[in-house]
């Protein structure tokens, strides 16, 4: 059933994703530079690539490509804290719901409906705006706040999901045993939503990658803290104070990054949507393969 | 309406929730926001000021928590969200007013061109299977993917600085016209409105594409499809109503969008400066302007839970099965 | 002019795949069938054993992977005759609904659940009558309506507020709306309870009585087809293998498959016998056995079974001057030698109910 996926969205997609992973455990090593590090005398004026510099400087002379390794692994290991508290709390709390139901269901999905309609960006500025300027909040405890906002749409979509297994015979069957809940629950129904919860789990680093980028991009999360938002904030605000012109290695490098990462995550998603649903996989394919095999279009069109 | 009632149940708690974390964030953190303020205004602060602001945060006065909660929603009933700091003295409704009307502009247009243009590419894609605009996706995924204000940043340089097609900031031509209702204004301010607005239906068009075309295949499988088909109706027809149907997850799911759209667009508008809610966002954090911070949270709240409800409006008329009782 | 009796379907070699190249699924294989107008023609088989397949194909409503073959299928409706296999879409929009109609299983997803049943009825009036005016519409689908028992003031429901039968009279209604020549009702009335079926089906030979058109109907339930259908094809595994007025098949089917589905089921009367059943399961269509396809689970397989396919053709020891039917069994061919049970004019169950 597991077998090498042959599509090739998905196979580029876990390359990219091996890649970002490597990046994160090993990227500070490969820094040349000190991020922070001014080098030389100043003219103000960003330097392009070159050999000393792979990826150029910054207006004050920092090493940008130092700055995209070491900032790598932040903003991944944001991420990835960020997804993985999100999806925990929503299969805790998803599964919860839809298997228990009654008032335990209607308050957890109205906790859920409120923090899936309530503006993230904003309030997650509003709680991060209040920390002081000069403290420099661990990534897990970023990931961690961040984790408050993006786990509601997981857990709406596993408590869907549990609702409808929920009637069915097997697990009505433990229930007769007289299994205990947390154990069917974690058991019986848990290993039937794997993908569901994988595709959440992307989807929530997607997400976080997003707010803590954006986050650090508005100057909320400490600037001192090397991310590729922080980047994009250094590059924005010396446009609009300087009236200094950014270069396209200063900000094509982080932006890249951060979409290249969600775009792999995404590619992923992709794979798992079609392994689900088999009818997103045939379409094209089908087509194709039989107009190579020679038959004319027939059928309902 | 059921179905409507219990989302305004839903919002007016929402609604509750944000007041009341703005309420309780100030009193929560380290540090003296009194200070800070302090900090900001220097000479022009007076001790009635001080007083005030102590009051406003709860610090050194003789009312519990309670008493302070009820002071505020007061307040805010009242439409009072305080003075901003780094504009002091001019309040924060006056501040977030005038840049209100930009960005509702700005986003309410972008928003509803990215969601018709999007379903139809959407259908479109699902009608023509294998076609070419299965290779869009991977495309569109990434700019989905890539954060709001990269987009921007790339559309600036692309459009702005290196082809001049296109201003590269500002929400008119502040050093030649003055706002009035004539047409050198109005068409300037659509120039300048066109790079923003690019960007976000660039950014959130991908989504509804993706969404509309999955739904879409599922609903071209359903009987009533076939059935169309088999009694003889234009394509148009057929396509119609399998889209009537397919339509509605994107509607319902319209609300936890606009979250995400509006957040893109603050980020939008800093790139572009224009003159909208995200650039004054952007002085409230630099200056650490806390009213102004906490006014503009309870804005966006309500603005998107407004949007919510019209949604809501709009899905209880489209699907005829929610008209009665469950 | 159209006169009962006369050919209104020929399918000839009929042949639909699911999926291409070596890994198709033969679906349908040679099917041969003819219906007349006015007829009731049964198609009844196994799940699996393709009868639904065999009826998309013929409406051309086939959904991808599944397509077309080979065979054609030869509709002579009031216009003329065409072969579907090869019609445009422009002629199939013209025929459709007009010369032939679908009823499907479950009309709650064959209804468009955002849609009020009068949109639903005429939307083909618009469609093909673009010379009646929307009143007009509206009063035509009253009269649809009236036709199968459901008050007028339902056209502006929507389906999610009828029951389940009648949506199943709604789909009828709407299949009849341009008065077509042929009608294939899919497992029309599998989805109701005993009650309501009967009642629909009364009310739908009442119809077919009244407008005089055709049905092709298919389902399981070959008991059912005993009681309305006219003649009888029995599919196994993607093939006719055999095709009968309804009262011969009944009292004397030839083929062994038919024989057992016949004794699967008790009469109401008549002395307690045993169940007998057929052995085995249905074949695996992507590697069907060789020779007859029904030999692994026939009793009376012989060497010859394994090793060639038989084709329909009439059996040999059929009297001259009987009503026309085919059978695709070896046991049946010029010599061979037929058990008693297959052979008879006499009734093969021991009482008639």
């Amino acid at each position: 059933m597991l077998q090498f996926p042959k599509s090739g969205k998905i196979r580029v997609g876990l390359l990219m994703a091996l890649v970002f992973t490597l990046l994160a455990i090993i990227g500070p090593w490969l820094a040349p530079f000190d991020p922070n590090k001014s080098l030389t005398t100043t003219n103000g004026l960003p330097q392009p690539p070159s050999g000393a510099h792979l990826l150029g400087t910054t207006q004050v002379q920092q090493d940008v490509l130092s700055q995209l390794l070491v900032g790598g692994r932040s903003t991944i290991l944001v991420s990835l804290i960020a997804g993985a508290v999100a999806t925990a709390l929503a299969v805790v709390l998803g599964i919860t719901a839809g298997y228990y139901g009654g008032w335990l269901d209607d308050l957890l999905s109205m906790l859920a409906n409120i923090f899936l309609v309530m503006p993230a960006l904003p309030l997650l500025i509003v709680i991060f705006g209040f920390i002081n300027k000069t403290a420099n909040p661990p990534d897990a405890l970023i990931g961690l706040v961040i984790s408050i906002t993006g786990w509601a749409f997981g857990a709406r979509v596993l408590r869907a999901q549990t609702l409808s297994m929920r009637t069915r015979d097997y697990v009505t069957s433990a229930r007769i045993i007289g299994e205990r809940g947390w154990r069917i629950m974690m058991f019986e129904i848990l290993p039937n939503l794997v993908p569901i919860v994988a595709t959440s789990f992307l989807f929530t680093v997607i997400y976080g990658v997003g707010a803590y980028t954006a986050l650090s991009f508005l100057g909320v999360i400490s600037v001192a803290h090397w991310s590729w938002g922080t980047m994009l904030y250094w590059a924005q605000s010396a446009q609009a104070a300087q009236q200094v012109h950014i270069e396209w290695w200063w900000f094509l490098p982080p932006g890249l990054a951060v979409g290249l990462f969600g775009t792999a995550l995404a590619l992923l998603n992709f794979g798992i949507d079609e392994f689900i649903n088999p009818r997103l996989r045939t379409a094209g394919l089908t087509r194709r393969r039989a107009r190579a095999a020679g038959q004319p279009r027939r059928g309902a069109a | 309406m059921r179905l409507v009632a219990r989302r305004i149940v839903l919002y007016a708690l929402t609604a509750l929730v944000a007041i009341t974390v703005n309420f309780f964030i100030p009193r929560l953190m380290p540090g003296n926001p009194v200070e800070v303020a302090i900090g900001h205004m220097q000479a022009r602060v007076t001790p009635g000021t001080i007083r005030a602001l102590d009051l406003q945060y709860g610090i050194n006065t003789k009312l519990g928590l309670v008493g302070q909660y009820v002071n505020y929603l007061d307040q805010l009933i009242h439409g009072n969200l305080g003075i901003s700091f780094s504009s002091y003295p001019a309040t924060v409704v006056s501040v977030i007013r005038s840049a209100l009307p930009w960005t509702v502009g700005l986003v309410g247009i972008a928003t509803i061109i990215s969601f018709a243009l999007g379903t139809l590419l959407g259908i479109a894609a699902a009608w023509r299977r294998g076609s070419w605009l299965d290779n869009l996706l991977p495309a569109m995924t990434f700019f989905q993917a890539a954060p709001y204000f990269f987009v921007a940043i790339l559309i600036v340089a692309l459009f702005a600085t290196k082809l001049g097609w296109f201003p590269q900031n500002s929400g008119y031509d502040t050093t030649t016209l003055n706002p009035g209702l004539n047409w050198a204004f109005m068409s300037s301010v659509l120039d300048h409105a066109v790079l923003p607005a690019l960007t976000i239906v660039v950014g959130s068009i991908a989504g509804w594409i993706i969404g509309m075309r999955n739904m879409m295949l599922t609903t071209m499988d359903e009987d009533y499809v076939l059935i169309a088909q088999a009694k003889g109706l234009a394509s148009r027809r057929v396509i119609s109503y399998a889209a009537r149907n397919a339509i509605l997850p994107s509607v319902s799911g319209f609300s936890l969008a606009i979250g995400f759209v509006v957040s893109g667009s603050l980020l939008t508008e800093i790139v572009f400066s224009y003159p909208g809610i995200g650039y004054i966002l952007l002085q409230a954090i630099g200056n650490e302007d806390y009213p102004l911070l906490q006014g503009i949270f309870l804005i966006i709240t309500f603005a998107v839970l407004g949007a919510n409800l019209l949604a809501d409006f709009v899905y209880s008329f489209l699907d005829p099965r929610t008209r009665q009782e469950a | 002019m159209i006169r009962a009796g006369e050919p209104l379907l020929e399918v000839s070699g009929l042949c639909v795949d699911y999926g291409s190249g070596d890994d198709a699924v033969h679906a349908v294989i040679g099917a041969d069938l003819a219906l007349r107008r006015g007829e009731v023609f049964g198609l009844a088989g196994e799940s699996g054993s393709g009868k639904s397949t065999l009826a998309y194909a013929i409406a051309r409503l086939l959904r991808m992977p599944g397509a077309i073959t080979g065979g054609e299928v030869v509709f002579r409706h009031e216009g003329g005759a065409v072969n579907l296999v090869n019609a445009g879409p422009a002629q199939l929009r013209e025929l459709r609904w007009n010369q032939l109609a679908v009823v499907l299983q479950s009309a709650m997803h064959a209804l468009n659940p955002v849609l009020t049943i009068e949109f639903q009825l005429t939307d083909v009036l618009k469609a093909h009558r673009p010379d009646l005016d929307r009143a007009a519409r509206r009063a035509c689908a009253g009269e649809l309506l009236k036709m199968v028992g459901i008050a007028p003031d339902r056209l502006a429901s929507f389906p999610h507020e009828l029951s389940g039968g009648m949506r199943q009279r709604v789909m009828i209604a709407m299949a009849l709306a341009l008065q077509p020549q042929l009608l294939i009702m899919d497992e029309p009335t599998t989805a109701l309870d005993v009650v309501t079926q009967r009642e629909i089906l009364n009310e739908l030979m009442d119809l077919r009585t009244e407008f005089g058109f055709a049905v092709l109907f298919i389902t399981h339930d070959l008991s059912l087809l005993i009681e309305i259908a006219d003649t009888i094809a029995v599919m196994y595994a993607g093939r006719i293998v055999e095709s009968a007025p309804a009262g011969d098949l009944y009292l004397a089917p030839r083929h062994p498959y038919s024989y057992g589905l016949l004794h699967s089921f008790p009469g109401l009367r008549g002395p307690v016998r045993r169940m007998t059943g057929i052995a085995g399961s249905p074949p695996d269509l992507r590697k069907p056995p060789t020779g007859c396809v029904f030999h692994p689970r026939c009793g009376y397989a012989s060497e010859r079974c394994v090793r060639e396919e038989p084709s329909l053709a009439t059996p040999a020891a059929e009297p001259a001057g009987t009503a026309h039917r085919v059978v695709a069994c070896w046991l049946h061919e010029p010599g061979a030698a037929t058990p008693a049970e297959l052979a008879g004019l006499a009734p093969a169950l021991e009482s008639t109910s």
